[in-house]
Formats: C-alpha cells, sequence, structure tokens
C-alpha cells in the first residue's frame, strides 16, 4: 500500500513533507522489490546540496548497481544511519524504518512535480502491464 | 566433500613445510629494531597436512579437464599438456627479464616470431605482446587511438562508440583512456543498426569498438559498410577479439577493415585459464598504428632479436614485458597447428555451436533464429514464464556434472545462456549435454520445484551472496592472542 | 554429404562421421555453409604460418629456442631490480600444477569452485598477515600496475587529480603509473621530500619500501607528510622483506601493493607475475580487483562467492573503478601456497638469509681497492656498490664466468651497479664474484 500523503517520483522513490519544509525520503515497495536484497546504500552527508530529480546515491543489491535520485532540492538534514547497517530494512519496511535521508526542502513547490498515490499506482500498474523489468 | 578447515585450523608451533639451507655466512648487525618487524604470525603446517589441503580443495573444483565447460566469449578449450613442459624449460622458466640480450636470445626469437603470427593471423602489421590479459589490451588499444588523434592534432574527439551488446571491460576500459562513451543500437537481427550507428558517427567520434563475431554469437555482414562509414568520418574501427575462435585461419580482421585487436591468448590459443588468470591480451595494429604500440617489441636486426621502443610509444603498460610463459603456450599451439590446423579449430567450432542451437531451439527461446557462429545464445524466456530462471537451470546443470554456459550476459538478452561449445568437444559430449538441457526443460514444466532447489549433488549447494555482500567475511586472522600454545 | 577430410588432431573429438551426422542435423552440406554470414571476398584468405610439427618435432624445436638462453640454473644470478630469483619449494608447481585448478576460469558457479574460492580467500588471508593490512583482494597483474590503480583508487577517494611519486621508486614502475594516471587526465608528479611538505591537490604519496637502490626510506616521516594533507599513502614493498622488516599495515600506509613473483613464482622473462593489493577496511568497496567472501550455502555449510561484485566491470561497466577481468589468478595460488609452506618460520628465515649474505657480499666488495657502496642507510637484499670502470663491461666478464651480475645505474649514478642476493646464493656463489671483481 503506497501511503496517500507522500508523494512519488518516476524513479521510484517517496517523499513524506512534514513541517517546517522538511521531508523524508526513500523507496518504494515497487523499488525494493525490482532492487531485490540490498546489501549497501551510499547516501550523501548531512549538508551536501542536492537537486530535484539528480542522483544523490547509490544502491547496491548483490548483482546490481542503482542511482537514487532526489525527489525535491533541498540540502540533507540527517541520514538514516540503522538503515546503513542494516540495509535490509528497506527492503522489510520501506516506508517507515527504511527511510533513506531527511531534507530541508529549498522549495516546496516542487512537490508539485511528483505523483501522488493514486497516480504512482497507476504508473506502476503501467509498468507491469508492459512486463518491464 | 567441503573443507570446512582452514590453514589456521591445521597450523601448530614448531612445523614448517619445507627444508631451508642453514646460513652459511658470518650474520651482519642487524638494522635499528623500528624498521624490524615485531611479530610475523603466519600458519605452520607441515608439507604433509598441506599437501592434502590443498589437494582436497583441488578435488571440489571443475574445471575443463573435469568436462564440459561451455562459458559464452571465454572459449574453455581443452589446454594441451605438453605446452606445460614447455613453458616449464628452465631455459624458459629460470631467465631473468633484465639478463643481457645475447643470453635470452631464445626467448627474443619466441616473442618475435609470435608477434608476426598473430599479425599474419589478424591480418595486421604489428603485434605488441606487453598486455598482461585481455582488458589490459583493450586499455592499450584506446590509448593508442588516443595517442593517434592527439598526434595528428585532432582535439575533437573525445568519445568512443561501443555496441549495447559489448562486454563490461569495454565501456570500463573507455572510462580509464579518458574518453566519453556513446552506445550504438543493436537491431533485430542482432546486427549494428545502421541508422543508430549513423547518427553518432562525427568528428567528435575517436573509434567504434566492435566485437566480431558479437557477443550474440553472429557475424555482422555490414562490417564492410561499417568499417567504411567510421573511416569516412575520421575514427578508427576496433575489435573485441575475444571470440577471434569463430574464424580463426579464416577471415583477417585487417581485411574486414579494423585498424587494431586485442586477443586473448588463452581463450583462442589454448593456454590455461588458471583460475581467473594469468592471461595474455596482445594487441594487434595496422601501419598507421605502429609508432604508438606499448614499449618494448621484440624486433630483428640484422639476424640478433632485441628489444626496441617504438617512435611515438603510448609508454609502459606493465612492468615488464607482457606474460613470456603464456606466449610460449600459444607459440607452441600455433606451431603445432598451422595454417590448417587453426582453420580445423574454428570449423569444429562453429559446426557444434550449430548443433547445440539446431538440437535445442524446440526446448529453449533463440532470440536470433540464424546461423551462430562460434557461440549461440539462448533466453530462458519460456522457463521464466513457468517461474523458472535462468540462474536454477544454469544450478541443475551442475547436477548433471556439466559446468552451464555464461548466464544474464548479453545484457540485451533476457535470461540469456550464452553457450560456447568449442572445438575441442566431441559429438558425444554434445549430446549429452542436449539430453541434459532436455531433461531441465522438462523439469520446468514437471518439476520446477527441483530445479529452484538446484544444485543438489555439488560440494557446497546455493550460497548466501547476500550475506556474504551484506557482512563482508573476506580473510581469517591470526594474531598472537588468539594462538594456540 | 560432403565432409572436408581433416587430419586426425588430439584435440578434435569429432570424427569425419561426427560431422556428417551434425551436418545432416543442421541441414547444411557442408561446414562452409556455416560461414555464410561472411561475405565470400573475405573468406578463404591465405595465412602464411610455418609448416605445423608433431609434438615429437615441435618438443625438439622448442627445447633448442630455450637452450638459447642462459638460464639461471646453469648462471649464478646477482641480478634483482623487481625480479628475484628465490628458492621455490616444490609443492607450489605440484599443487599449481593440479588440472582442477588451472583449467578452471573465473568462479561464476560457486558451487563448483569451491577449490579457486577457498585458496583465494586463504590467499587473501596470508597477505593480510604478511602486510599488516586489513583487506587485499584476489590480485592484480603486477607490482607496477598494483601501484597504478593504487593511485587511481587515491585520485577517488580524494577527489583529487595529482599523484605524487617519491623519486627513489623504481624508474618502470613510474612509467607505469604515468600511463594508468595520465589515461585518466590526471597528473603525476615526482617528488624528493627532504624538508618539503607534499602540495594540498594531493591526492597520494607513493613510497617505495625498500626504494628502488635497495635501502630503507624514512617512511614514517612520509605517512605523516601524506596525512598532513589528507592525502593517502601507497607502500610498494619487497614480500620476503616482511619476514623481518616491518610491514606497511604497522607504519601506517594507507594502500599497500607489492610484486608478488618472490612468492613462489620463476622469473619467466617478466611474467607471469602478481599484483599484490591491500588497503584500509574503509576503502574496500572501491578497491579494484576480484574479492572473496566466506558464507554459508542453503545447508548451513561454509563456502566462498565472489562478493562485492557491484564494484567490478561486468557489473558496473563504464563506472566500474578499473577493468580489470582476468588476472594471476593461478600466480596468487602459487603466492599462497609458497606463504603456506614456508610459514612463520621459514618466511622470517629466507629473509634472514637474504639479508646477511646480501651484507656479507656488500662488505666484501666495499672493501674493493675502486668498489665503495653507494649509500649508507640500512638495506635489505639489494644495494648499489660504484665501480671502478663501466658496469657493463664488468658484466661482459662476469657473464664469461657464468656469472649474471648487478644492473647497470650508470646512467643515474656514475658507474653505479643495482646488486641483488638472496638465499639462493652460496656463501661460494659471493666470494667467486668478490675475487672476480677484485681483479677487475
Amino acid at each position: 500500500m503506497n501511503p496517500k500523503e507522500y508523494k512519488y517520483t518516476q524513479e521510484h522513490e517517496w517523499i513524506c513533507p512534514e513541517s517546517g519544509n522538511k521531508g523524508k525520503m526513500g523507496f518504494t515497495d515497487y523499488a525494493q522489490t525490482q532492487l531485490g536484497d540490498i546489501v549497501f546504500l551510499d547516501l550523501p552527508a548531512p549538508g551536501t546540496k542536492v537537486e530535484q530529480f539528480k542522483k544523490l546515491g547509490e544502491v547496491e543489491s548483490v548483482k546490481a548497481v542503482s542511482d537514487i535520485f532526489a525527489p525535491a532540492s533541498g540540502q540533507v538534514l540527517e541520514v538514516n544511519q540503522t538503515v546503513i547497517d542494516e540495509p535490509k530494512l528497506v527492503n522489510e519496511d520501506p516506508y517507515g524504518a527504511g527511510w533513506l535521508v531527511k531534507i530541508e526542502m529549498s522549495d516546496s513547490s516542487e512537490l508539485g512535480n511528483l505523483m501522488n498515490s493514486d497516480e504512482y499506482d497507476k504508473f506502476v500498474a503501467g509498468l507491469s502491464e508492459e512486463g518491464s523489468e | 566433500m567441503s573443507h570446512h578447515y582452514l590453514l589456521p585450523d591445521i597450523s601448530q608451533p614448531g612445523k614448517i613445510g619445507c627444508s631451508l639451507p642453514q646460513l652459511d655466512v658470518s650474520p651482519a648487525e642487524l638494522p635499528p629494531q623500528e624498521l624490524l618487524r615485531q611479530e610475523l604470525e603466519l600458519p605452520e603446517v607441515s608439507e604433509v597436512e598441506l599437501v592434502r589441503y590443498f589437494t582436497a580443495l583441488s578435488k571440489l573444483n571443475y574445471g575443463v579437464d573435469t568436462g564440459f565447460y561451455p562459458l559464452g566469449s571465454c572459449t574453455m578449450k581443452y589446454n594441451p599438456k605438453w605446452h606445460e613442459d614447455m613453458a616449464k624449460l628452465p631455459g624458459f622458466a629460470s631467465i631473468h627479464p633484465y639478463q643481457p640480450e645475447e643470453s635470452v636470445q631464445g626467448s627474443l626469437q619466441l616473442m618475435f616470431e609470435l608477434q608476426e603470427y598473430l599479425a599474419e593471423l589478424t591480418g595486421m602489421n604489428t603485434t605488441s605482446l606487453a598486455p598482461i590479459a585481455g582488458a589490459h589490451g583493450e586499455f592499450a588499444g584506446l590509448l593508442i587511438v588516443k595517442a593517434y588523434h592527439r598526434d595528428r592534432g585532432d582535439k575533437a574527439r573525445k568519445k568512443i562508440l561501443l555496441t549495447d551488446s559489448s562486454h563490461g571491460t569495454n565501456p570500463a576500459s573507455v572510462v580509464m583512456c579518458g574518453f566519453d562513451i556513446g552506445v550504438v543500437a543493436s537491431d533485430s537481427e542482432g546486427n549494428v543498426d545502421m541508422k543508430s550507428l549513423d547518427s553518432m558517427m562525427n568528428e567528435e567520434v575517436a573509434a567504434l569498438t566492435l566485437t566480431m563475431p558479437t557477443t550474440l554469437g553472429l557475424f555482422d555482414p555490414q562490417i564492410a559498410d561499417i568499417s567504411q562509414l567510421v573511416h569516412e568520418r575520421g575514427g578508427l574501427l576496433g575489435a573485441d577479439g575475444a571470440n577471434l575462435n569463430a574464424f580463426l585461419g579464416h577471415v583477417k580482421f585487417g581485411e574486414l577493415g579494423y585498424d587494431y585487436v586485442q586477443l586473448n591468448l588463452h581463450k583462442t590459443f589454448s593456454t590455461p585459464h588458471g583460475g581467473g588468470g594469468p592471461g595474455s591480451g596482445p594487441v594487434c595494429v595496422t601501419e598507421n598504428l605502429v609508432d604508438f604500440l606499448p614499449s618494448p617489441l621484440a624486433a630483428k636486426d640484422n639476424g640478433k632479436y632485441t628489444f626496441t621502443s617504438p617512435a611515438k610509444s603510448i609508454g609502459r603498460i606493465g612492468n615488464f614485458y607482457g606474460n613470456f610463459s603464456v606466449m610460449v603456450k600459444a607459440y607452441a599451439y600455433i606451431r603445432s597447428l598451422g595454417a590448417e590446423g587453426l582453420k580445423a579449430v574454428s570449423e569444429d567450432a562453429v559446426l557444434n555451436a550449430n548443433y547445440l542451437k539446431e538440437k535445442l531451439k524446440a526446448y529453449y527461446y533463440l532470440p536470433y533464429d540464424r546461423t551462430c557462429m562460434h557461440e549461440v545464445v539462448f533466453s530462458g524466456k519460456w522457463q521464466k514464464a513457468k517461474g523458472v530462471h535462468t540462474l536454477d537451470i544454469a544450478k541443475r546443470l551442475l547436477d548433471y556434472g556439466l559446468h552451464p554456459p555464461t548466464v544474464y550476459f548479453p545484457l540485451i538478452v533476457d535470461e540469456a545462456l550464452m553457450t560456447e561449445p568449442t572445438e575441442t568437444e566431441g559429438k558425444q559430449t554434445l549430446d549429452a549435454y542436449i539430453d541434459a538441457m532436455k531433461e531441465i526443460a522438462r523439469e520446468a514444466d514437471e518439476n520446477p520445484e527441483i530445479l529452484h532447489t538446484a544444485p543438489h549433488n555439488t560440494p557446497v549447494r546455493r550460497l548466501d551472496e547476500v550475506r556474504a555482500a551484506r557482512n563482508p567475511d573476506l580473510r581469517w586472522e591470526m594474531n598472537s592472542q588468539r594462538r594456540k600454545e | 554429404m560432403e565432409v572436408m577430410s581433416k587430419m586426425p588432431s588430439p584435440y578434435l573429438p569429432n570424427t569425419d562421421a561426427d560431422r556428417s551426422a551434425m551436418l545432416r542435423e543442421i541441414g547444411v552440406s557442408s561446414i562452409d555453409e556455416l560461414f555464410q554470414d561472411i561475405p565470400e571476398r573475405f573468406r578463404h584468405t591465405h595465412f602464411n604460418l610455418p609448416q605445423p610439427l608433431s609434438e615429437l618435432e615441435i618438443k625438439k624445436e622448442l627445447s633448442k629456442l630455450a637452450s638459447r638462453n642462459a638460464s639461471l640454473d646453469n648462471y649464478t644470478c646477482f641480478l634483482g631490480a623487481g625480479s628475484y630469483r628465490h628458492f621455490i619449494p616444490s609443492t607450489v608447481d605440484h599443487i599449481t600444477g593440479r588440472s582442477e585448478l588451472y583449467t578452471a576460469y573465473t568462479p561464476y558457479q560457486a558451487e563448483v569452485s569451491q577449490g579457486t574460492l577457498q585458496t583465494v580467500y586463504e590467499y587473501q588471508s596470508l597477505v593480510c598477515q604478511l602486510t599488516g593490512m586489513e583487506v587485499s583482494n584476489a590480485g592484480m597483474y603486477d607490482g607496477s600496475t598494483a601501484a597504478a590503480e593504487a593511485a587511481i583508487l587515491a585520485c577517488m577517494i580524494t577527489k583529487r587529480g595529482k599523484v605524487a611519486v617519491l623519486n627513489t621508486v623504481t624508474p618502470t614502475y613510474c612509467e607505469v603509473i604515468d600511463t594508468y594516471v595520465g589515461g585518466r587526465n590526471l597528473s603525476v608528479e615526482t617528488v624528493e621530500l627532504n624538508s618539503n611538505h607534499l602540495s594540498s591537490d594531493c591526492a597520494c604519496l607513493i613510497v617505495q619500501q625498500p626504494n628502488f637502490f635497495g635501502y630503507f626510506e624514512e617512511v614514517k616521516a612520509y605517512v605523516q607528510k601524506a596525512h598532513d594533507i589528507g592525502a593517502l599513502l601507497i607502500a610498494i614493498v619487497d614480500p620476503i622483506s616482511l619476514g623481518l622488516f616491518k610491514p606497511p599495515g604497522d607504519y601506517g600506509a594507507d594502500i599497500a601493493v607489492a610484486e608478488g613473483q618472490p612468492l613462489g613464482i620463476p622469473t619467466s622473462f617478466g611474467g607471469p607475475y602478481l599484483g599484490i593489493f591491500t588497503c584500509r577496511k574503509e576503502y574496500l568497496r572501491q578497491m579494484p580487483g576480484r574479492i572473496i567472501g566466506k558464507t554459508v550455502d542453503v545447508d548451513g555449510k561454509p563456502g566462498y562467492v565472489m562478493t562485492l561484485v557491484t564494484r567490478e566491470q561486468y557489473i558496473r561497466r563504464e563506472r566500474a573503478l578499473s577493468n580489470i577481468c582476468t588476472s594471476e589468478a593461478l600466480m596468487a595460488l602459487a603466492a599462497a601456497v609458497y606463504l603456506a609452506t614456508l610459514g612463520k618460520r621459514g618466511l622470517k628465515q629466507v629473509a634472514e638469509l637474504c639479508y646477511h649474505k646480501a651484507h656479507y657480499a656488500a662488505d666484501a666488495i666495499g672493501k674493493l681497492k675502486g668498489y665503495s657502496l653507494a649509500f649508507q642507510q640500512p638495506f635489505f637484499k639489494e644495494f648499489v656498490i660504484r665501480c671502478p670502470m663501466a658496469p657493463s663491461q664488468i658484466n661482459e666478464a662476469l657473464l664469461k664466468n657464468s656469472i649474471i651480475g648487478g644492473l647497470d645505474i650508470s646512467h643515474m649514478i656514475d658507474n653505479a651497479m643495482l646488486l641483488c642476493v638472496t638465499e639462493v646464493n652460496t656463501k661460494q656463489d659471493i666470494d667467486r664474484l668478490v675475487e672476480i671483481l677484485g681483479t677487475l
């Protein structure tokens, strides 16, 4: 179930807006299924500036590397150390304990560029139909 | 059965695996304490125990001498045993690379002649034997391209074109040489999409690297047009020659229009794979690139053999001259087969691959149903629809005592099974492989569970790679606190 | 059904009957038809190669070629400079000669490659024990390319583009480092650092210990200089020296590389050798080369696999740190067997033999009229002597006496020669060398 209050990117990241222009981000359930067992996360340090839809890090499964894209522009406030120590949390609880970084957004209107949960559900359903992996 | 112990487990203080001579000169004063080592902690094992240990480990391993090993693009052909004896001759094994040239004329002659044979086989002008592996040869080839354009004063050529079916070493090598990458698409036949090439080939492109035959095991009949297009627009055409076994003794890369090609002696030229090397990756070039070859080159001057350095060499890519012992084996191979023998190699290689293709295409999806060369790429697509993946098929083959083909490469084929039998297999072996693959296809229908849980009969079963990556355990440790007294 | 009649070959198991049967199944009438994708004008080209010879005949030819070389079995050798004549215990060849090990390839199917995988795990462990470093890969091409790859790794880690190399590093290593670093459009600077500091745009400082001239550098000071500016210290070491001398892990090296040839690998005219590559654990995920890890299988049995493969070219492709695929696995096995055979006691003994014999030789030569030692610093098994005449003349005279003299480095230091003495040289060998030098 994709949480209703989250926003989604085409690269299967979510952002959960919090008060004060902050937002927590992570991978969707679809993403973690596609990635398989995650073994390593390369996340940016607090203070790093990020730009919407640009690469901010990498995620590794046993046999693949994928880029992680920022759902919004701003500055990294906090990195989820638990998930760095235990990457499997991303597979087990992608919307909760498996969050990746907290961002201070520089322009919250950018959230308008993202999909809401209904739109994202439709988007994922379309991908599955195409049969692409 | 699997060996659950390691060297520290069989180590005991006071043991040693060999005898050493006593000091026969008066000892000198040792240097200051701060230069010296406090503790050296290595295992102590008798020769008996360590030979048993390594012998037991060897029995857990599957090599070409064990059975069929159809790894695509690796050319796992049989390694003639007498080559090993030749490489071990003291005159070849116990010579120092810096000995005076007059004391190593035999080696220099061997290298010089091998350079000539490889140039002749590829239709090129000159060979460098310096690259130590295929990827090293690719690196050298691209540095030559870079030097060539720089020498012409052309600074615009910052890109190398590859195809979407290229081996991972190809893009990695491009980046090592400071180039950008462009990827040319393949068409539905598995050939280069000429429209894609046409749109990408311009004055920013230094070269196109095109494996021939491709990693799909297919010969691209457009090669003359490709060569013309690339050259007309000022680029060079290079080959990853890993698949030379397909037309060895039949076709020359030079005649196809290539400017440079890197070879793999441990593939095409029968030298052993060693569990991951040593290999050798000579690079052969046309006349206009000779000056840029890596240093040094074996040369003949007034009947004497010597090393020279090409006038505008890209420099040294390894400390010495390349993997000489590997060269000895490749030299022996070429001398014992001759032109006719080498031709017979590619004939049986291509025959064997096409036989597998015909016999298995009813059981496994064949994305390109056309004559293949030395390897055939199947897809596990039909089995995937039943929930059985190529990985499961590969693991099940192990239960039949066979090594699987290369899996999941090339990337443009879904669930790929890249199968290269080589010419050193006979029909009986191929039929056994075919029977096993048919059986597995049937199991995918009737009993997929046995595939999901395969292998069952190997020294270990499926290994937890996730655990290995999440919690890397890359070595044991021995320190004085943990030693048994 | 036309089948080209072939000479039976020991390496072509197919008979003509097999070929006919297969052609029938394929539905073509000749093998030539299978080459139809190749335009006619490119096929049937002539190859100018010598006539083939039978095994019996070609063995004779090759033996003749080999006998045109002066094998170190028949000559006394005092030549080192990157390739060394050390004792190779018989265990090494017998184990590397087991064809289950040497005819295998990359262990993609771990279940049937535990021999390869576990021996590499042993190699990685032994090398870490030897160097005092935290992690090792499965080996690279040779010491020089390992040093070059280490320089690139340092640039990636520090995000800087300049590599500093101490001026006492082996010149040919410097050339290889230049090629690799220049390939990526980064820069190399040769430095002499007596009182100077390293410039702050350097990613690393590369130091060889002992250096090209055989003597030990004040490596602790160099570690400090590098770390002061946030650069990595890369040490190039002699693995046999580590039987006696302080390993790079103890003096703070961040990456330590070595030429592994002294560990059970013959001099073989320069190759195949072995690039030892070790580093701090924190660089693990960027370290180039193959790495083997221990894990368990579905039954809980211990087993070994290639791991952290996302670093490698077949996954990361253009984002891989290195393009290395095939390396020197069989040579790494040789090194592992060598270290296991000699063990704690044996390696120390070999190092001591080298040290004392080299010092005995240096001492005796230094006392000869016209000869002197070029350096006063502590050394291991190699040292530089200044000669009363051109080293080339000396080596000519030595060769006539079945002795291979040291490396002529007169282009670096006037009339100087780099000599090497190992455990293989006897007192008689050394005395004879000294005697002959004394007459020149």
